[in-house]
């Protein structure tokens, strides 16, 4: 990694001050799991690094009118350990299931919600060098002519091949998750599925977030009673899910589902939300359901030659999510 | 006095019990060094600039925006203009540097311009690999084509495994001091070496002296595994840099040179057809396979099938293929673990198609093996150990969303020593210096040496020094093949004995006995017959005099000190999970002849540690290569992977330890267990799923597509 | 195509960090007032020689020269000199000679470079220096002088074998040892799931697993 400056604020508007002057050659740190990987590689060379951890209150959680609010340096390990997600009685196991799902301590420890929903893809062209996008000289993409055994198989029509990393995000917008951003123009407030974007040309990142902008925190409204995570993962350990399904959803009195949302994670550039799911409006949830939606959603998948293993995973995994929130564990 | 031959194992306190490690403290608590801990005054750290392709060559290289950088102190040009490199991250040019962090940033800004050429990074496809495969000769018994045609049933198989990377932790390197003091130089170097005896002519050449003037130390070493016999050219650029710049350089390979370059097991894969009686015997072979040792050529089943050898009608043919890859070094008992597999597959294969029962299968055709006895006995044994006849079901019968599986193989290995010198110098104080210049990779080398040395003397283990990893003590030789323990042990057996044989003639006049009725026990020297009093063993020493007694031990082969040749089965039980194709082993079972063991302890260690590098090819581990750059795209330990603990499933492991494999004497223990889990596991999954999976490692992908073929 | 000129993400929005950087032009003066202000006493002891003040932000920033680095390790103070970009890790093992964590992926994979954090097991080669200040850092070495040469956990991993090689052993001895202080009563089944940050090669798995059930339970661990 190259070397740069350091600083470490204590408030938010410091942190915005000493991000700002470099003209784009700041970068914010958190928990570093990320940052300090892709520094070390030279994919990302920042002449300042401005760490966030001193900021007390982006590294709580608190309850408020809107929902639970969880602040983006908040620890994956403190999210896990605080109890929060248990408020009102309600649970979130959707996104305690994709929490626990980072199976190291050490990086539950370490990493934090806001570095996890903005980490980098982790494609193996984009990590070696070739770019977000992995094009050759003529425009062609290496993923498609290479590897890509763990890429795409939604939106990957265009230049985007990779699949988005977050194991939180699909987790969070299944549970209609917002999140707040900080500019020097001051805050906003988004839904977190609005935090990502497919990239369509080269200098087009993953996210939606501007320049001067901050992730801040997400605030999780009342949960819908019944959700679960199901990641498809090979090793008991560390390992990154070959598919993940998020789903959340309510029924009535007479078993009917009122809401539904079903979330796809490592199947496109972006968490993959399943229009599908309201097709569940009003039907009862039964195996047959299940697997019918499941079909459905996978049926819209555009696998590359090497990868359409995935899309029979993707199926698995929004069955099991779905039996996972019917037990309710 | 004692005998060479090894004492009684009822009479042994510690040959053949469950031994700790004597450096088991210093590596839990962190005060083992490693050649990568090693830290010097001035020492300058080096780092490379790597060719990002599979095949380019270097069009220009600038230097020059590493070498002005502040605290850069040598920038030295590995591929110059005009080169082609044959391999991506082969080096290109390295920087010595201050600071870990400079060096790495230096080599990072040198400017090298490419002409990107045709590579081949295909070892699985003959066809798509084109003119870089090239087809070896038939070999054809004479009536072949009559005997498999008229075989009752013929089965087809085709199956085989991915390069994989012996992944050692300590990645390869040296950390090198030449000095000059008055006109004479000579070289420091701390090398994570599996042959301390046999490096320093490396050093001495890349410094320009000879090797009387190389010291090599290894006190510690994060693994080998077959790929540390040679200082290599990260060793000798750290000498270079180091006789150029007047101060020690450190020069440890980064995680993705080392999974790229430092060594890596061929692929292989294989169509076979195996001709069968209906009652299960087997009297025809048929195999083309083909694969690829990296850059360096070969491929890793030059010889079918395995261990079954004596077929008696066979078709074989192999066909290497040329890969810009790292190339092939020495991996764990080299090439069995992949001839295993594809035998082992095949027979299991066969079996299913008649419709028997697998382990009646091998059972009815172990005439066709060179140790018969010794397999059916082991046969047995792993059955009982994994429950095989409860749990065996017939191929394919299962249908539920979560099947079981059980798999076996087989496999053999030499494992006779390598020639080794041992020095025991006993001092007259009752000090124990047991000196060898041989290395521990881990396998419990220093502690063999304690064990027989104190068991010989009749003294405590931690009485005895070891002193081991130095070129400067006795030549030793490499580790490798399963060769050290035999050699050492019997070494240092050979050592000690004279040492106690030359007290005792010293002490037996005051004993008033025959030295020949005296013998080293429980800390005393007594008579033969006593159970009691005698001389302690430290009093005993003062009447040597004044210079301690100094003795030299050699290897001894036969006569009960060592042997040769072992036979091992292994079972696996496997779930699948059959939407998601994911595979988690449930139980391996390993049973091992291997003579007789010095410690149990960390011979058990390293039989699990071969059964779990088996489930990491089985189920994880391999080298993917990207087709369009030629690069590697998994350099990392991220999408290398490795099984986790809870992975692994439990382990059982029975050595067989009889009189009849003790009187064998000490035969090495590191190749064989490595060979079968891959088989195993691979049979496992077939016999869950009802069909074969075509490659190791069975990933998700692959297992689904073997569902839906 | 050169080594220094891949293809990488050519805007200068992809050469961000991962939770976002800020463009001049698009501040407002104003914001900065306040910030300005607070930021004075967020400096403090360490502004030394490697500090500068960044006029615009207002802010003091350190580096990226060698700074004033003060670490508690092993519940001693270490004063140090560091640039900004030295991870612990490397802290550890090339200015400390504390070599005990070992370097093995460098990229927060393996679990070779574990230390504890404030108790918390962390990988040391992805945590900057500079961030690891005020924090008790606990290395494998001082587990072992706190404890005689050997805490329990250590002492169990010698009696079951727990190691080959070595190498990925004291990452595993921290990790365990994280495990038996957050989860005195963990089952086997609990202690391996909390052990799955961590990679061993030689294959100690077996011998790690009784280890840390044996320093949990103080049986004696398998055979």
């Amino acid at each position: 990694m190259n070397s740069f400056e350091y600083a470490r604020p204590t408030t938010l508007e410091q942190a915005i001050g000493l991000l700002s002057p470099t003209d784009g050659d700041a970068a914010a740190l958190a928990g570093g799991t990320d940052l300090l990987s892709l520094m070390k590689d030279f994919l990302v060379e920042p002449k300042r690094l401005v760490s966030l951890m001193g900021i007390e209150q982006l590294g709580t959680i608190s309850v408020g009118k809107d929902g639970l609010k969880i602040g983006a340096t908040v620890t994956l390990d403190g999210l896990l350990q605080s109890g929060a997600l248990n408020q009102w009685g309600a649970k979130w196991p959707a996104l305690w299931h994709a929490a626990a799902g980072i199976k190291s301590p050490q990086l539950r420890a370490m990493g934090t919600v806001g570095g996890e929903l903005l980490q980098r893809p982790r494609c193996w062209y984009f990590r070696r060098g070739h770019g977000l996008l992995a094009q050759d000289a003529k425009g062609g993409s290496l993923v498609e002519q290479g590897d890509h055994r763990y890429h795409a198989i939604f939106d990957n029509a265009g230049p985007a091949k990779f699949v988005h990393p977050s194991s939180l995000a699909p987790a969070l917008i299944a549970c209609d998750a917002t999140a707040e951003i900080a500019s020097p123009r001051g805050m906003r407030t988004v839904k977190v599925s609005e935090l990502y974007r497919t990239p369509t040309k080269a200098g087009e990142r993953e996210t939606t977030l501007a320049s001067d902008e901050l992730l801040t925190a997400v605030t999780l409204p009342r949960p819908l009673p019944k959700s679960a995570t199901y990641e498809v993962r090979p090793r008991q350990g560390l390992d990154w899910p070959l598919v993940a399904a998020s789903v959340a959803f309510e029924l009535d009195g007479g078993g009917k589902v009122t809401n539904a949302r079903i979330v796809l994670g490592h199947v496109a550039p972006t968490p993959w939300i399943a229009a599908d799911a309201k097709s569940l409006i009003g039907k009862g949830i039964d195996d047959a359901a299940i697997a019918a939606i499941a079909a459905a959603v996978a049926k819209a998948a555009t696998p590359l030659k090497g990868n359409a293993y995935k899309v029979d995973l993707a199926q698995v995994a929004i069955r099991r999510a779905f039996a996972a929130a019917l037990k309710g564990n | 006095m004692a005998d060479l031959a090894w004492p009684n194992p009822d009479d042994c306190t510690l040959i053949g019990k469950r031994v700790p490690r004597l450096d088991g403290p210093d590596k839990c608590a962190g005060r083992a060094k490693y050649t990568y801990d090693i830290n010097r005054p001035r020492m300058l750290w080096a780092k490379f600039a790597t060719c990002p392709f599979g095949r380019a060559r270097v069009k220009s290289i600038d230097i020059a925006p590493a070498e002005t950088m502040a605290g850069v102190v040598a920038v030295e040009v590995i591929a110059g203009a005009g080169t082609e490199c044959k391999v991506a991250f082969q080096e290109v040019a390295v920087v010595a540097a201050e600071s870990e962090e400079i060096a790495r940033e230096a080599a990072r800004r040198i400017k090298i311009e490419w002409e990107p050429l045709e590579h081949n990074v295909v070892d699985d496809d003959v066809a798509m690999a084109g003119n870089k495969a090239k087809a070896g000769k038939e070999a054809l018994t004479e009536d072949f084509a009559a005997a498999i045609d008229g075989a009752a049933v013929i089965s087809e198989t085709e199956v085989g495994c991915s390069i994989i990377t012996h992944c050692c932790l300590e990645p390869h390197g040296s950390v090198v001091e030449v000095t000059e003091v008055d006109g004479k130089t000579s070289v420091m170097a701390w090398c994570s070496s599996q042959a301390v005896s046999g490096v320093g002519g490396e050093f001495a050449q890349a410094a320009g002296v000879d090797a009387a003037n190389v010291h090599v130390s290894c006190q510690h070493m994060g693994g080998g595994f077959g790929s540390k016999f040679g200082a290599d050219l990260w060793g000798a650029l750290a000498a270079r840099l180091s006789k150029k710049t007047g101060r020690p350089v450190k020069v440890m390979l980064e995680r993705d040179m080392e999974l790229a370059l430092a060594g890596s097991r061929p692929s292989a894969f294989a169509r076979m057809r195996v001709g069968v009686e209906d009652d299960g015997a087997i009297i025809a072979w048929e195999s083309a396979a083909w694969g690829s040792g990296g850059n360096g050529g070969g491929m890793g089943a030059p010889s079918l099938p395995y261990v079954f050898g004596n077929v008696e009608h066979k078709k074989t043919q192999t066909t290497p293929i040329f890969t810009n890859t790292g190339g092939a070094r020495a991996w764990r008992a080299p090439n069995h673990p992949q001839m295993c597999l594809l035998t082992m597959a095949a027979l299991s294969d066969a079996a299913a198609e008649l419709g028997m029962d697998e382990l009646e299968f091998v059972k009815k055709n172990l005439g066709l093996t060179g140790r018969a006895d010794v397999y059916a006995e082991e046969l047995g044994i792993a059955a009982e150990l994994i429950d095989w006849k409860k749990k065996w079901m017939p191929r394919g019968d299962q249908r539920g969303v979560l099947r079981r599986g059980l798999g076996l193989a087989m496999h053999t290995w030499g494992g006779g020593p390598h020639d080794s010198n041992v020095q025991c110098t006993l001092h007259p104080d009752g000090g124990v210096e047991i000196r060898c210049g041989t290395q521990d990779l881990g396998v419990g080398a220093r502690t063999t040496i304690g064990i027989v040395a104190a068991e010989t003397f009749g003294i405590p283990l931690n009485k005895v020094t070891v002193l081991i990893g130095d070129n400067r003590y006795p030549a030793s030789g490499g580790s490798g093949g399963s060769t050290t323990v035999g050699a050492i042990s019997t070494a240092t057996r050979h050592a000690c004995v004279q040492a106690l044989n030359k007290l005792c003639e010293a002490v037996a006049p005051e004993m008033n006995a025959a030295a020949e009725a005296l013998v080293a026990k429980d800390g005393m020297v007594r008579g033969k017959e006593s159970t009691a009093g005698g001389v302690p063993f430290a009093d005993a020493c003062r009447r040597i005099g004044t210079q301690p007694i100094v003795t030299m031990g050699q290897t001894q082969r036969g006569n009960g000190m060592s042997d040769q040749g072992v036979g091992g089965v292994q079972m696996a039980e496997v779930e699948v999970d059959c939407e998601t194709g994911i595979v988690t082993m449930q139980k391996l079972v390993a049973v091992q002849d291997c003579g007789r063991i010095i410690d149990l302890l960390t011979t058990e260690s390293q039989v699990r540690g071969a059964m779990i590098m088996g489930v990491c090819a089985a189920l994880y581990e391999e080298r993917i290569m990207d087709p369009v750059t030629g690069t590697l795209l998994n350099p990392d330990l991220e999408f290398y992977k490795l099984a986790g603990i809870a992975d692994v499933g439990e382990l059982v492991v029975h050595m067989m330890q009889t009189p009849d494999h003790l009187k064998r004497g000490v035969i090495g223990i590191g190749e064989p267990p490595a060979i079968s889990p891959m088989a195993a596991i691979s049979n496992a999954v077939a016999n869950a799923i009802g069909a074969r999976v075509k490659r190791c490692p069975m990933t998700p992908d692959r297992v689904l597509a073997a569902m839906k073929a | 195509m050169s080594q220094t000129d891949r293809p990488q993400d050519a805007s200068s929005v992809s050469r961000r960090g991962f939770l976002r950087g800020m463009s001049a032009s698009a501040l407002a003066a104003g914001a900065l007032a306040p910030a300005a202000q607070a930021l004075a006493a967020t400096v403090g002891a360490n502004a030394g020689p490697g500090a500068t003040t960044s006029a615009k932000a207002a802010a003091t920033v350190f580096g990226p020269a060698p700074i004033a680095v003060n670490l508690t390790i092993n519940g001693k103070t270490r004063e140090l000199r560091l640039e900004p970009r030295v991870t612990l890790l490397d802290a550890l093992r090339n200015h400390l000679d504390l070599t005990g964590a070992k370097k093995v992926c460098d990229r927060a994979t393996c679990g070779a470079c574990t230390v504890l954090l404030d108790g918390k097991a962390v990988y040391s080669c992805t945590v900057l220096a500079v961030e690891a200040q005020g924090k008790a850092i606990e290395t494998v070495e001082g587990l072992a002088e706190a404890n005689n040469g050997a805490a329990p956990i250590q002492k169990c991993f010698v009696a079951n074998d727990a190691q080959q090689c070595g190498f990925c052993t004291p990452g595993f001895v921290m990790a365990c040892e994280s495990v038996r202080r957050r989860n005195p009563h963990a089952n086997r089944e609990q202690a391996l799931a909390e052990l799955g940050g961590n990679l061993c090669r030689c294959g100690t798995y077996h011998g790690v697993a009784n280890a840390v059930l044996d320093a949990i339970h103080g049986t004696t661990g398998g055979k």
